[in-house]
């Protein structure tokens, strides 16, 4: 009986081994209830502070700025996002670190850089393509290029790490493409995939692996 | 059925380190060598003697480079090593359920 006892404890780290050299799992659920707020935050400061507009509908709100304004418009409306981006990020760093420390677990391992890589590719070319946006005047579709490119990030991320990130990263493609269907109200798509999802998946995160 | 399936177990992986490492080996392509002592908690000395006799059994291969001036080594389970490993956990399996 105690030569089982030995055997079943043998499995057991060896699942243990596999799945913390081969998944991240210093992810917290706070990360994402802070990109959540963080990102509603952000488009309220758009809509009330930027746009001023009391409108969902960007088109009805665009027709009634001046050619200057709307370029000046626009230039706050980035800066805007990129604050809320720093900042989103900035906080999911801040609390893996926090996790990672908690539970004695190294930080900077083969399978966190793995996980970085596979999120990042599609992350900076999702940046450039809306740059290109910017630029191309396409700016009614970049905020679905933002939730699609997010979205697909994740699903590759989500191979090396919990599997809530790959369904919060095909909640977020498919978000974004809701958006780009009704491209006057952006914004709260927005507000559904960077805020709500967020905070879902934070939420259940935080309950799940507490 | 028990018996048998004791008798299936690898001498080989008996030690607690030689399954750690089999283990970090398995699910991935590769693994550098100060990455397995801090997953393992184990001493440089002890891994070292541990990879080595892995590795004179051909279950796994170590690569040695250079990232920029500091040398890396890293080792990779081999088709053997991998497959001998599976026939270990199923046979663990195999004794649990029993």
């Amino acid at each position: 009986m105690e030569k089982k006892i030995d055997y079943s404890d043998d499995i057991k780290t060896i699942k243990k081994i596999m799945e913390e050299s081969s998944r991240f799992l210093s992810l917290s659920g706070l990360s994402g209830i802070f990109a959540g707020v963080t990102a509603i935050a952000g488009a309220c400061v758009a809509q009330y502070g930027i746009l001023k507009s009391r409108t969902f509908f960007i088109n009805d709100m665009v027709s009634t700025l001046s050619d200057k304004e709307f370029s000046s418009v626009k230039i706050q409306i980035v800066a805007d996002a990129l604050i809320v981006l720093s900042i989103a990020l900035a906080g999911s760093f801040y609390f893996s670190f926090r996790k990672a420390r908690e539970s004695g677990q190294k930080i900077w391992t083969p399978v966190s850089k793995r996980l970085l890589l596979n999120l990042f590719i599609p992350l900076i070319a999702g940046s450039i393509f809306i740059i290109v946006l910017y630029f191309q005047n396409q700016w009614q579709l970049i905020v679905p290029a933002m939730l699609i490119f997010y979205g697909l990030a994740l699903i590759n991320a989500g191979k090396f790490t919990y599997s809530e990130v790959f369904y919060l990263g095909l909640a977020e493609l498919i978000t974004g493409f809701a958006s780009a269907f009704f491209p006057t109200i952006t914004l709260l798509f927005w507000l559904i995939g960077f805020g709500a999802l967020h905070i879902c998946y934070g939420l259940i995160m935080y309950r799940k692996y507490k | 059925m028990m018996k048998e399936a004791i008798s299936r177990l690898n001498k080989l992986f008996e030690n607690r380190v030689r399954l750690g490492i089999m283990s970090v080996l398995i699910v991935n392509e590769s693994y550098d060598f100060i990455s397995l002592k801090e997953t393992l908690g184990v001493t440089d000395g002890n891994l070292a003697s541990h990879l080595k006799a892995l590795e004179e059994n051909a279950l796994i291969t170590v690569n040695k480079q250079f990232i920029g001036r500091r040398p890396n080594t890293s080792y990779s389970i081999t088709e053997t090593g991998a497959s001998l490993f599976r026939d270990h956990i199923k046979a663990l399996e195999d004794i649990i359920k029993a």
